[in-house]
């Protein structure tokens, strides 16, 4: 290691150019290859996602706030088909399609990976880069051309010339996906999952070199920060998970144009191959989308309490439990398609099992906070709120991994409600709790802690109001997607309805910060949030140089480094 | 307008966090009806097939049954605020255990579990913030709370797993060899349900119009133009499949949903305890329609299920097997109820 680090330092004295050295405006952002520069473009493109994919949700609440066929009409004239009893209809479908593909592979995705990955695992391990820098900029254009692709499939035909855009879900069940959906809009959606998932598995590779071979002199992988392990983790889910998508909606693709019946049962095929092969990624791809923010909130717990995280081995171990077993539980999701009794009780036991990991990180949350002195800063705010949420999701999990009680609930607003309460409370909470964390950082810009605290309390009121009656609405028998409802459940429907008036307020209240915080924010120093902040990123100044580490950081010998603490003075092991 | 929408908005409020406090506590108030497990098929029914116009006269003409508010459907918050919030009453001997399961172990388990998190939070928050603990202490290994908070879990799911295995097991007992066999089979967007035991008949079911439900006194986008009609307190075999795209057939107040997979046929048994109507709605995403179409069963006593197959043009098993047990000069065939 030693003489890794020198020949560093070596090397820098030669170098000509400054660390701040910034390419002109189009070579910087379409062509980047700065880790950063890609990680700020994905942010800006998730948020760019979510207001759209957000928008659907506006309007697929407004449809449902009370029972008849109210606004889809509207819909499809918007997006140039024309309103007839089947077309509008058929928008419903096309909605809650794009709302959780958007959801999921254009938000919270290049969000947690793409975002903070991209910008934060570099420098947390003391890289200068990402390992295959042109690569990186290759997954993230191969993003955007998925998304722009998945627009595409919004005007074109569906299931009729009048009937636009894909209304097959965002799991692509065949047969409705093949024959059920003639028209080229599932076509188009397909290849929007081929090139997102193209991109992820790029992405995933890049990570995963990144973090086997750039770890700066020192960092063993037992003192690296959570948030770098829940990366490395993920990233083995993609690379591991994406591919038997890739498998699946090839097949789908060959089934709907090449005359194959994979999934036909007409031509020997089975509609339920394609559900396992696509659990078989769905599954391992909700704790891609988790385990990220898991990693930011024990930086933030542990940052705010000023205190290591508690149990640091166990945290880690605990993702890699998460990711192992996340691959041998997908068939809970297809509890009623006929599955064999013994099936179902593994599933049912193995699912189970998940609760253990996931109660071992949320313990040793309070546990970090325990003893603490905490500060409850913006990060910390929707740190905590995670917690509890993700709880009261995880154990309304434990309700569903039950086939037996599954067979009630399967398909029923009771799971809209648990995975909105893991995803949009879950996984949201710790991408805004990860946002304001880091904001500072990125921009050199803070934003406003009295802002951030109003957003923080109008989306936790929203969102528990839009999504916890909706548990009600699920154990009472109203099956999800389904635009108009028998008269019984439109009381929790309209309520739910309000929640989501509650949750686009805070929304706004979060760009109006974004807005104070570009035009009158403080700029700060490396490190505003103190003594608590100890990884890597806070060494630098904010926003980074263009080109940090030159000089490789040397994290010392001690066997702690994750804990935290500043240890006694001692020479760095060079 | 706005004022009503305003006074909704208030009311939705309290409303909410009424309803979250009453979901924080187990639910040992809930009583759910659970019907007696061997009430005799045959036995007072008259009341509740009350029919909605004329009672069934001698002739034995079938008239649809009318619904019974609370029963087989879900029920409005008008009417009902916890009944809104929690399963439909359960009709079969699977569903009241499993409702059981759900009230009596798992609601308070994930109760608990959530309060518990919740009170260590505001614990923390309290007590662990920087004004009152301002020296932060250093502890980052305790093996012994580890290891706690690991072995309890696992005891807690252990103890989750007895029932909900025993419920598996349960659901999937074979229907016995003379269970009525009833075939649903989904369409976009209808159901179709064939009686192979009983002649083949044939029932096309389609929702109802809003009005024409109503005129029924029947709830909308629930009623159907033709019931599933199915003899009550009797072991049946219900068999799904489809013939387009994946359907489900759901009916939640007797705790039943399987899906109907074009090209598999998916068979379970369904004992319904008493007679009824129970709605159901399709559970898997089938295209435009999806929501419009609703499953209706309606259970009868066994004499007038039989009725009702003569009078669609069928005919009725026992005959049929005594038949054929004659011709063959079987004598182990045992003629069916």
């Amino acid at each position: 290691m030693a003489t890794t680090a020198e020949g560093f330092d070596a090397h820098h004295d030669d170098h000509a150019h400054d660390a701040d050295h910034k390419p002109g405006f189009f070579a910087r952002w379409f062509m980047s290859t700065n880790h950063k520069d890609i990680g700020t473009l994905y942010l800006i493109f998730a948020i760019i996602a979510g207001v759209i994919g957000g928008a659907m949700s506006g309007v697929m609440r407004l449809e449902l706030a009370e029972p008849g066929i109210q606004y889809l009409a509207g819909a499809v004239e918007f997006f140039g088909g024309t309103a007839d009893e089947n077309a509008n209809l058929h928008m419903w479908n096309v909605f809650i399609t794009a709302h959780g593909l958007i959801m999921v592979f254009f938000m919270v995705m290049p969000a947690m990976i793409g975002g903070f990955g991209n910008w934060f695992v570099p420098l947390m391990i003391g890289a200068p880069d990402m390992a295959f820098p042109r690569m990186n900029n290759v997954s993230f254009w191969l993003t955007v051309a998925g998304f722009v692709s998945l627009c595409f499939s919004l005007f074109v035909p569906g299931t009729g010339p009048n009937a636009l855009g894909a209304g097959v879900g965002w799991t692509v069940y065949a047969p409705l996906s093949t024959t059920a959906n003639s028209g080229p809009a599932v076509d188009f959606a397909i290849f929007s999952l081929h090139l997102a998932g193209a991109g992820s598995i790029l992405g995933a590779t890049n990570f995963i070199t990144t973090i086997f071979n750039m770890r700066a002199p020192g960092m063993t992988l037992h003192k690296m920060p959570l948030f770098v392990w829940s990366v490395l983790v993920t990233a083995f889910l993609l690379l591991l998970a994406l591919p038997v998508l890739a498998a699946a909606i090839t097949m789908l693709l060959t089934d709907r144009n090449f005359g194959t019946t994979f999934f036909d049962p007409a031509g020997g095929g089975d509609p339920v191959l394609y559900q396992h092969l696509f659990w078989f990624f769905g599954h391992p791809e909700v704790y891609i989308m988790i385990l990220p923010g898991f990693g930011m909130i024990s930086q933030i717990v542990a940052t705010f309490s000023r205190k290591p995280v508690f149990g640091y081995l166990g945290m880690a171990y605990a993702m890699v439990a998460i990711g192992v077993v996340g691959f041998i539980v997908w068939a809970h999701h297809m509890y009623t398609v006929g599955l064999d009794v013994n099936t179902k009780m593994y599933f049912t036991a193995a699912t189970m099992v998940i609760a253990v990991p996931t109660g071992v990180k949320i313990f040793s949350w309070i546990a970090t906070m325990w003893g603490g002195s905490l500060e409850f800063k913006s990060p910390m705010v929707w740190a905590l709120g995670f917690i509890f949420l993700f709880t009261v999701g995880g154990v309304t999990g434990v309700v569903l991994a039950n086939g037996g009680i599954d067979d009630n609930l399967h398909d029923t607003y009771y799971v809209v409600a648990h995975f909105h309460y893991v995803l949009s409370m879950g996984a949201v909470f710790s991408l805004f709790a990860g946002f304001y964390y880091w904001f500072p950082k990125m921009s050199g810009k803070m934003h406003s802690e009295f802002l951030s605290h109003v957003h923080f309390w109008l989306f936790f009121i929203g969102v528990n109001v839009i999504f916890f009656p909706q548990h009600f609405l699920g154990m009472n028998g109203m099956p999800r997607r389904i635009p108009d409802y028998p008269e019984a459940f439109a009381y929790w429907n309209s309520i739910s309805s309000i929640g989501y008036m509650i949750v686009l307020i805070s929304v706004a209240v979060f760009f109006i910060n974004l807005i104070y915080a570009f035009t009158a924010g403080k700029k700060v120093g490396a490190n505003p949030w103190g003594e608590g902040a100890t990884t890597l990123e806070w060494t630098l100044s904010s926003p980074p140089p263009y080109h940090q580490f030159e000089t490789l950081p040397v994290i010392e010998d001690h066997h702690d480094y994750h804990d935290h603490m500043p240890r006694e003075d001692k020479p760095a092991t060079a | 307008m706005m004022g009503h929408i305003h006074t909704r908005i208030k009311f939705g409020f309290m409303a909410f966090f009424a309803a979250a406090l009453f979901v924080m506590m187990p639910q040992t108030s809930f009583a759910q009806e659970t019907v007696g497990a061997d009430v005799p098929p045959t036995a007072a029914s008259e009341e509740v097939v009350a029919g909605e116009t004329e009672a069934p006269e001698a002739s034995g003409a079938y008239v649809p049954m009318a619904p019974t508010e609370g029963k087989g459907m879900p029920t409005a918050t008008e009417d009902d605020m916890w009944a809104s919030m929690t399963f439909q009453d359960q009709y079969t001997e699977d569903g009241a255990y499993a409702l059981w399961m759900h009230d009596k172990i798992l609601l308070p388990v994930i109760t608990v579990i959530s309060v518990f998190v919740l009170f260590l939070l505001l614990w923390v928050i309290v007590k662990y913030n920087r004004r009152s603990n301002p020296v932060p202490s250093k502890t980052t290994h305790n093996t012994l709370i580890e290891v706690v908070w690991t072995i309890v879990p696992v005891i807690i799911l252990v103890v989750i797993a007895v029932p909900s295995i025993t419920l598996l097991a349960r659901q999937y007992e074979t229907p016995p060899e003379d269970a009525v066999t009833i075939k649903a089979t989904g369409y976009q967007w209808y159901w179709g349900y064939t009686y192979p035991d009983h002649g083949d008949v044939e029932i096309i079911s389609n929702m109802l119009s809003d009005a024409d439900a109503i005129a029924n006194g029947e709830p909308a986008k629930l009623a159907v133009d033709n019931r599933m009609v199915v003899p009550a307190g009797v072991p049946l075999r219900i068999q799904t499949t489809a013939a387009d795209v994946i359907h489900a057939f759901s009916v939640p107040s007797l705790w039943f949903k399987m899906d109907a997979v074009p090209g598999r046929l998916n068979e379970k048994l369904l004992t319904i305890e008493e007679p009824g109507l129970y709605y159901g709605q399709c559970s898997e995403l089938c295209g435009a329609r999806h929501g419009y179409m609703p499953i209706a069963v309606e259970a009868l006593p066994m004499e007038e299920f039989e009725a009702w197959v003569l009078e669609q043009g069928g005919s009725l098993p026992g005959a049929e097997e005594v038949a054929e047990a004659a011709a063959e000069e079987e004598t182990a065939e045992e003629p069916a109820a």
